[in-house]
């Protein structure tokens, strides 16, 4: 007997003895729980995701359309970085004003050539104002997962309020689970000296987020 | 090395000696601490934690109760996502299957994801007896890696270590596993953590393989899903050319949308954050365009005595645990016995109900875990599915004391009384023979009365235990019976106080 046929035949003599109600999953879980937690105008779910990832360490900044690309050329001014990384889909307005050599992440085909460069631009799928998360999905704007990984410095442009949702069970009703999903809450940290929490391990120790106003 | 717990005295042991370190004690008191007020502060956050709760255990109560379903449904969308799924039954089974698929890709090391079930079956162990390197790149575990020390905590399975020590292991032992640590490390956080960041990352950009477990896997899509803080679980999840991933049979949800149930309460409990820093969502591979993440991904379903748990119909909620510790950090029996004493890789009061049934209660250790707790309930409390902890516990002594049946390896056994509880069932036996004969009881009564004055503060025999750290009640010197008689039977009507009158009405059988 194969070891998938023994485990699912432990199984169903296992729960052979269960005589509980065959319960359909639809009403096996009540949803009693909330979808959003209090109430907020979208200006008002903006500031809290400002505010949250700001309690979390990273970094938020507010701009428009027209300064955007100003703005990215400061921040990757104020690092000095050489190169710096860019998904395959990132508006090329964005990246207008700033100076250092742009990479491609086709271009930076090996880890070890990843880890030559220090700071990559991405946009985001969506982000969650109640925890202070973005999320990233691999779109063309934001590239695969490896470049918001490797590079120390990480700017992510968050579209407000279109790609702002309040919670979490927001969030997953705008996501896609096939594809690949990175849930980023603040720079990389760690909680494993005697539990108290230590920014910057592994994936980037400085998360920048711009919020770009569309009004 | 990690992971070898053969041979484990039973707890009381164990956690004599663990309470006598002091160090341990006071890292383990002011890690706990910290960590029991910012839960609290996380969980009081959200105004619908309970029905979050009550969602989060219908979820898995209804996947435990469907799991051949849900299995098979998994196993077609990881493979319809082009992924491979494998079944191991056992940790023999599943080590074996791990090394095959690491020697299939010519390669000798591997990183992995800090991981629970790895944990369990003593995987690092086993692919070393295969000339295969594992590195751990967890923070933690990598200090209990270097430290040739075992894991303690869930979450945390170095929060036995304190910062000063976790720099001296890091001063002695880096060199021989890498790259050495900086000149002039301090103990500070976060020069430790910048000395783990460097020594790993050679590490990170030259693995090909893998291995990480999971923390929930999604039938209906076939998406698995890593929670962690540090980045080391991306790394290990995105650069390596091969991923396997040994997930525990238990760790299954139906839908996507269940997810969102636990990402609400698995970070609040675990690491008290309203969110994590990092979760990571994969469905099988990506295609050759897109080529993000593993060309190739293994996914391990492990069985290692989950089903035998299942078959226990009161055990079986042990099988929602999402592991985020929250029970460790409040368990007043934890936070002074310490993770080590519970002789298993699932410290606390988790271990205690989980390690009995997984392993089964044959051996000293895991017969002994049922009792590693006072029953005060602080564990079901705080549990974000809900699992009643101090009834399993209860269920589980009944089952070391009386025996009875249970599965094992998918069979059913009967369960012989444990041997060590002899004494406690013979006077258990007496109890039962002597409230069965009225008149022997109430000459024993009359005789231990009389006797008061010659008894001993502590017990003999077995019974020592039992009163060194507690005193022996005393023996009144008139036993009720015969007070009752005295003043309420005899002198019917005329002595009786306000008690008597109450009590009169009930209590019939005794004066006749």
């Amino acid at each position: 007997m194969s070891s998938r046929d023994l485990i699912l035949g432990r199984v169903r003599r296992a729960l052979a003895t269960a005589g509980e109600a065959d319960t359909p999953y639809e009403q096996a879980v009540s949803r009693d729980y909330l979808r959003e937690h209090g109430e907020r105008t979208a200006e008002e779910t903006v500031d809290l995701l400002a505010e949250n990832l700001t309690e979390y360490r990273a970094v938020v900044h507010r701009t428009n359309a027209e300064e955007l690309p100003n703005v990215i050329m400061r921040l990757l001014a104020l690092r000095g970085p050489r190169y710096v990384l860019v998904p395959p889909g990132l508006p090329a307005q964005w990246m207008s004003a700033a100076d250092p050599t742009r990479v491609h992440d086709r271009a930076v085909s090996t880890p070890h050539d990843l880890d030559k460069v220090e700071s990559v631009v991405t946009g985001c799928a969506v982000a969650i104002a109640e925890t202070g998360t973005i999320v990233l999905d691999g779109s063309p704007d934001q590239g695969r997962r490896r470049i918001t990984l490797v590079p120390d410095h990480h700017i992510c442009v968050v579209r407000v309020p279109a790609q702002v949702v309040s919670s979490v069970p927001q969030a997953m009703e705008r996501l896609a689970p096939t594809r690949p999903l990175t849930w980023i809450s603040g720079p990389s940290a760690t909680s494993d000296i005697e539990l108290d929490r230590v920014e910057g391990v592994h994936g980037p120790r400085t998360l920048e987020v711009v919020l770009l106003s569309e009004e | 090395m990690s992971g070898t717990f053969i041979g484990m005295p039973a707890f009381p042991e164990a956690a004599r000696e663990a309470v006598g370190n002091r160090t341990l004690r006071r890292n383990l008191r002011h890690a706990t601490h910290t960590i029991r007020a910012k839960r609290a502060k996380a969980v009081a956050e959200v105004s619908d934690w309970a029905a979050l709760r009550e969602a989060g255990r219908q979820i898995k109560d209804h996947t435990l109760r469907h799991l051949d379903r849900y299995l098979v449904q998994l196993e077609e969308s990881v493979t319809a996502a082009g992924g491979t799924v494998h079944w191991a039954a056992d940790a023999v089974e599943a080590n074996r299957i791990v090394a095959e698929l690491v020697k299939a890709t010519g390669e000798s090391e591997v990183v992995k994801v800090k991981s629970m079930a790895t944990q369990e079956i003593g995987l690092n162990e086993a692919l070393e007896a295969e000339g295969i390197r594992a590195y751990e790149t967890d923070l933690a575990e990598l200090i209990v890696q270097l430290g040739k020390d075992r894991p303690s905590h869930i979450l945390v399975p170095a929060i036995h270590r304190n910062r000063g020590e976790i720099r001296d292991i890091f001063r002695s032992e880096m060199g021989a596993w890498g790259r050495p640590a900086p000149e002039g490390l301090t103990d500070t956080p976060a020069e430790l953590a910048e000395a783990a960041r460097l020594h790993l990352r050679e590490k990170f950009l030259r693995a090909r393989v893998g291995i990480s477990g999971a923390n929930f896997m999604v039938a209906e899509t076939g998406t698995l899903v890593v929670v962690e803080s540090e980045g080391n679980g991306r790394m290990c999840l995105t650069l390596p050319e091969t991923l396997i991933s040994v997930v525990g049979i238990e760790k299954l949800v139906p839908t996507w949308r269940d997810l969102e149930v636990f990402l609400q309460t698995l970070p609040r409990s675990s690491t008290a954050e309203r969110m994590n820093p990092y979760t990571s969502m994969w469905t099988g591979t990506t295609d050759a365009e897109t080529a993000d993440g593993p060309r190739t991904f293994h996914l391990v379903l492990l069985d290692n005595g989950r089903t035998d748990t299942l078959a226990d119909q009161v055990g079986r909620q042990a099988l929602r645990c999402i592991r985020c510790s929250a029970c460790l950090n409040v368990c007043p029996v934890y936070e002074r016995a310490g993770g080590h004493a519970y002789g298993s890789v699932y410290p606390g009061p988790i271990g205690a109900i989980l390690s009995p049934q997984l392993r089964g209660t044959q051996s000293e250790i895991d017969a002994s875990l049922p009792y590693a707790s006072s029953l005060c309930g602080a564990c079901y409390e705080v549990c974000p599915v809900a699992i009643d902890i101090p009834e399993v516990l209860v269920h589980l002594r009944e089952r070391v004391v009386q025996g009875g049946p249970v599965t094992r390896a998918g069979n059913k056994v009967v369960l012989k009384p444990a041997k060590g509880h002899a004494a406690e069932r013979a006077a258990m036996r007496a109890a039962r023979w002597a409230f069965g004969h009225p008149g022997a009881l109430r000459t024993g009564q009359r005789i231990a009365s009389r006797s008061r004055r010659f008894h001993p503060r502590t017990l003999p025999g077995p019974g020592r235990a039992w009163s060194a750290s507690r005193d022996l009640p005393p023996v009144p010197a008139e036993p009720f019976r015969d007070w009752w008689q005295r003043t309420h039977v005899t002198g019917r009507g005329a002595g009786a106080g306000s008690a008597g009158d109450q009590a009169s009405g009930h209590d019939q059988g005794d004066g006749k």
